[in-house]
Formats: structure tokens, sequence, C-alpha cells
């Protein structure tokens, strides 16, 4: 017992959560801010986020093969960033258009299957462009170690904890702070109310779902960087867990799914000491139960109103 | 017999006559079609009770049940285990047949006594969580569920002295469990307690005012459900040989529902019509089996915009859609 709670492994667990918890507050993102407008729960957004990660593959596949990555390692990565957030903005767009929009007014359940219908469809567009295998994410830069106390580090995971800091503060001051961001929260509060005042809601929808996108995107981007595996069915297990992140939070609230995601990374990383790892899974899905059962609203009080 | 009546005018061939035809038809099918074929059909009949079940909690009662293969597993594990040399127990299927309902029953009981005061679309989310866990503890639960190796060497069913054992006597044994399920289940919907789940999925404020009691209601409606799961289940495992965790993966969940919601939510012709497209068809189509599920997803976002009642709406669902 006494190795499973001895200082590195426990420094090694934190650094894996803060990771981890980066990137599901990421996407939880995503969930929090279409929830928040439209009060559903993208099913696909599991998939955008797997075709970030893919899209940001083609690039720095393309720059390696080319040779251009050797000579301009940190410009291939901001551009595999760059691209995977362009392509899952895009494919978020598209798809609140095709599946979602038609359904706005459609009863409650319609939207949600279809949801589930184009998760579906984009997981076998996917499989059938890369023939069912795993792609390996190239090597850019190699991984190195930065000594922390009684153990080390990998630049990648305080990379990973940095960007995903960056972007969150992004998105909290673009919605605290623009226009556009003052009139997504008049549209999440009322639709009928914001559009009286001028605001273009459909317009806002599509703007609420390219962002919620584009952090999926760069989180997919930086799974791929960090566990360099990727396939088509990669974006199922890390939706349910960000999902479970926003609603641990509190959905709609985008400082709750911040705070979730890094909540669910932590204890993740910190059951893994006490249970054993294939129960890992299991961890995220208790907490949602128990979170829904004790907290329906979450810790930090959804910011809907209850009747949907 | 006033009950079976109604359940035989539901479907859409109104004469008596057509329907005694549909019924030797059906009964003289396997002969028709030779073994693969009656083995497939033995496949979409499974999916049929299965689409029964999950048709009483989403198109009845509104509940959106993505877990839904963890009863199926309860059923299935629940006679697996006890008639399989796994522990050296061979308990009767008949016996263990009913027990498996009651398994299914009480995990959609234990499970819905939590989450069903969600909204529904936490509800979703939790039961596709529950419906995971489940798989991954048959997975890693090695001493007792024997892990990805599964159970192997499940008995078959006896009657009298004769096992069922060959893909045409499953027929007629799933033949007769579907009946059951559809006659249990077109009973439901028009008793007291579906009228109940109809007017508590168009409102629930309302119904409660009305004096339903919201939790009992959508409780029962969850722990039927199951309990057709449990039946599938355990008719699975016997049909089978042998279980493993992978049988029981998220995609059942779906293509249960899919099939129903492409056959019609809330109609029983419509599930079997569901059943018969989406596990039928691709056997037919073998070359595009790729496509399949690329079809599938991109067949429900159509389905939701186009056609959001399915091919064989249910009286009920069709006017509510066009009101």
């Amino acid at each position: 017992m006494s190795q499973f709670f001895s200082p590195d492994i426990l420094i090694d667990q934190i650094v894996n959560g803060l990771t981890i918890g980066g990137i599901y507050a990421l996407i939880a993102l995503g969930y929090t801010l279409v929830y928040g407008i439209l009060f559903m729960i993208n099913f696909a957004h599991g998939e955008i986020y797997m075709f970030g990660s893919f899209g940001g593959f083609a690039v720095l596949t393309y720059f390696v093969n080319s040779g251009f990555a050797a000579n301009h390692p940190a410009l291939s990565i901001a551009s595999a960033f760059i691209v995977g957030m362009i392509v899952s903005s895009v494919l978020g767009a598209i798809l609140e258009r095709i599946a979602y929009r038609p359904l706005r007014d459609a009863p409650r359940l319609s939207p949600l299957i279809s949801a589930i219908g184009a998760s579906i469809f984009l997981q076998n567009v996917m499989m059938l462009i890369i023939k069912a295998r795993m792609q390996i994410y190239p090597d850019v830069i190699e991984e190195r170690f930065i000594e922390l106390g009684p153990t080390s580090v990998s630049v990648f995971q305080i990379f990973i904890i940095l960007s995903s800091l960056i972007l969150m503060l992004g998105l909290y001051f673009f919605i605290k702070r623009t226009k556009t961001g003052k009139a997504m929260r008049a549209v999440a509060e009322s639709k009928e109310a914001a559009a009286l005042m001028g605001i273009d809601v459909d317009r806002i929808i599509v703007i609420t779902f390219v962002i919620g996108s584009a952090l999926a995107g760069a989180a997919g981007v930086m799974v791929g960087i960090y566990y360099t595996q990727i396939n088509h069915m990669m974006g199922f297990i890390p939706g349910i867990k960000a999902f479970t992140a926003a609603v641990v939070g509190g959905i709609g609230n985008v400082v709750g799914a911040m705070f979730g995601g890094y909540f669910l990374g932590m204890a993740e990383a910190l059951g893994v000491l006490v249970m054993p790892s294939e129960y890992k899974d299991v961890i995220a899905f208790s907490l949602l139960v128990l979170v829904l059962i004790f907290k329906p609203r979450g810790i930090f009080g959804e910011v809907i109103s209850d009747r949907v | 017999m006033q009950a079976l009546e109604r359940f035989t005018n539901k479907i859409p061939i109104p004469s008596k006559v057509y329907l005694g035809l549909l019924v030797i038809f059906v009964a003289a099918l396997p002969p028709m079609v030779g073994s693969y074929w009656t083995q497939i059909l033995g496949d979409i009949g499974i999916y049929i009770m299965l689409g029964i079940g999950l048709n009483v909690v989403v198109g009845f009662a509104g509940l959106l049940d993505l877990g839904y293969v963890a009863f199926f597993a309860i059923g299935a594990y629940g006679y697996g285990l006890v008639a399989s040399p796994q522990f050296g127990i061979h308990i009767p299927f008949w016996f263990m047949l009913p027990a498996c309902v009651a398994f299914a029953a009480l995990g959609g009981a234990l499970l819905g006594i939590p989450v069903l005061r969600m909204r529904g679309d936490y509800l979703a989310i939790v039961t596709l969580g529950f419906g995971e866990i489940i798989r991954i503890v048959l997975n890693n639960l090695d001493p007792i569920t024997n892990g990805p190796r599964g159970l192997l060497r499940i008995d078959p069913p006896l009657i009298g002295n004769f096992p069922v054992d060959s893909p045409t006597r499953w027929y007629y044994l799933i033949l007769v469990g579907i009946c059951f399920a559809a006659f249990i289940a077109s009973r439901l919907n028009n008793s007291r307690l579906g009228r109940a789940w109809v007017a508590m999925r168009e409102d629930q404020d309302a119904a409660e005012i009305m004096g339903i009691n919201i939790l009992k209601t959508k409780l029962l409606a969850f722990t039927i459900g199951a309990s057709f799961a449990g039946m599938g289940g355990a008719i699975f495992a016997a049909r089978q040989g042998s279980i493993f965790p992978e049988n029981f993966s998220l995609m059942v969940s779906v293509n249960v529902l899919c099939l129903i919601i492409i056959g019609g939510m809330g109609s029983i012709p419509g599930v079997i019509l569901g059943a018969v497209i989406l596990i039928g068809l691709p056997e037919v189509l073998r070359e595009v089996q790729l496509y399949r599920m690329l079809a599938f997803g991109g067949l429900l976002v159509a389905m939701m915009i186009f056609r959001p009642t399915g091919f064989i709406p249910s009286a009920r669902r069709k006017m509510e859609f066009e009101k």
C-alpha cells in the first residue's frame, strides 16, 4: 500500500488528472454551451471532437512527410491545432444546419435521436475513410521530461494543461466581455426576448455550435499528440465523460463545465490509485449517477430553467 | 379472446382471412426458406422481442432508455450462469425463464428508482452509462462471469425430452415468445396504465394534476420494459449456447432503438417491420454491410426530419404529430 501513496506517484496522478481534466473540460464546454441555448444534448459532440483530431492528424502527417515539420515543429503543431479547430467548427455548423435546426420545434425526443443518428453516421464516415484502422499521430517533437520534485513531468502534459487553460480563459472573456458573448447569454436566457432586442438568434446558435466545436477540435488534437493513437471510435467515451463533467458542474454553466472537467479528471486519476484501472470508466458513470441523485442541478447550479 | 381480437385489429390487414393466411405463412416459413434463413429469422425474432419491450419504455411512456442492453445482459447471464459448466449448475430453462424476467425487472426497478426523477435527456445518458457499466463489470468480474472468455456450452431448453437445438425449433419457440410479448404489450397499451403513460409522455405536469403518480408510472414502464429484455436475454443465451460480454455492447441498445423509430414508435407492427428492415436487410445486402451503419445513422436523422412517426406509426402517435 505504501507504494501506492508515495509522493511521486501522487504527483504523477495529479498531473495526469489536470491533463485529462483540461481535455474533458474543453469538450464539456461544447455540451454546456449548446445545452444552455437549445436544451438538447448534442450527442454527436464526441464525433466533432474525433473529426478535429483527424484534421490535426492529416496536417501533421502531411507536414512530416513533406519535411516541413522537421524545420518548423512549432509552426506545424500550431497549424494542426488551427486546422483541427476549423474542421470541427465547420462540422458543428453543418450538423446544426442539417440535423438540428429543422427539429427545433419538434418533440424533445426528436433532436436527441437525430443527434444519435448523426453520431453513428459520422463514426462510420471516418471508419470508411481510415478503413477502421488505428492511426498513429506522427512525432513532431520528441517528448521531453521536466524534473518536478521526486518525479518528472512530460512537456506534452504541461503544454496541454497550459493551452487548455488559455482556451478556457479566452472563452470566458469572450462570453463575458464581447458583444457576441453578451448576445449568447441573452439567447440562452430567452430566445424570444433576445429576438425582440434585435439579436439574430439563428446566427448566435450557429456561433455557439462553432465555438463549442472548435474547443472540442482543439481537445482532439491534444489527445492525438498526447496518446498518439486515434481511431473512429475515440469520441464515444470522452464524449460521455465530458457530458458527465458538464452535468457535474451544472449544465448550461460555463464555469461549472470547466470545474466539472477537472473534477472528473482528478477523480479518475486519483481513483486509479485505490481501485483497479479497468474500472476507471465506471468512476465517471457512477459519479454522474450520484451527482444527478443528490445534486441534480450540479455543483455550481445549472443556468437554464427547469421547464424545457 | 376479446383482448386477442383487439390486438389482431391493430395489424393493418383488415380482413381476418388475410390474417389467417399471414399466420399460416409465418408458421410455414422455416421449411420454405431453409435453415440458414431460419437462423436469421430467429435473430430478427429476438430483436422483435427486445423492440417490443423497449417500445413500452420509449414508445408508450416516452422515456429514452439508451442502456436497454443491460437488462438483456442480466437475462442472458442470469440463465447462462446457472445452466452451463461454469459452476456446474444446470437449472432447467423453463424454471429460469421467469426468474430471468424477474431479475431484469428487479434491475430495472433498482436503476429506475434513483434515475427516473431526472429530465428526459439526463435519463438517456445515465441509462447509457449503466449499460456500459454492466458490460465493463461482466468483462472484469472474471471469477464469476469468466470475463471476456464468456460462458460456454449453455444448456438448450427441453420440451418434454426434445432439446430445442435446431434453428427451426428455435424459430417456433421465439415465435411463441413474440406473440406472448406482443399480446402483453398491446394489452398494456390499452390499459389504464397505458393511458397514464401516454398522458405522462404528453405533459407530465398535466398528468400529475390529473392524479397520475408520475414516479410510480415511470417506474412501472421501466420495470416492465426491462422484463421483456430479461426474457429475450434468457432465450438469446440458450439459443447461442455461449455468451460473451461483447454481445452486450451499446450497439444492441442503439439497434433496438433504431428499429422502434424506423418502424414507428409505439406501434407493435412497426417494431416487427423495423426489426425485419434493420436486422434482415443487411443479410440480404451482404455486399453493402460496410455501409450499413452509415445508412442507419443517416436514416435516423432523415426519419426525424421527414417522417418522425416511422413507417407504421401507432394511431395515437400519428394524431399527435398531425395536430
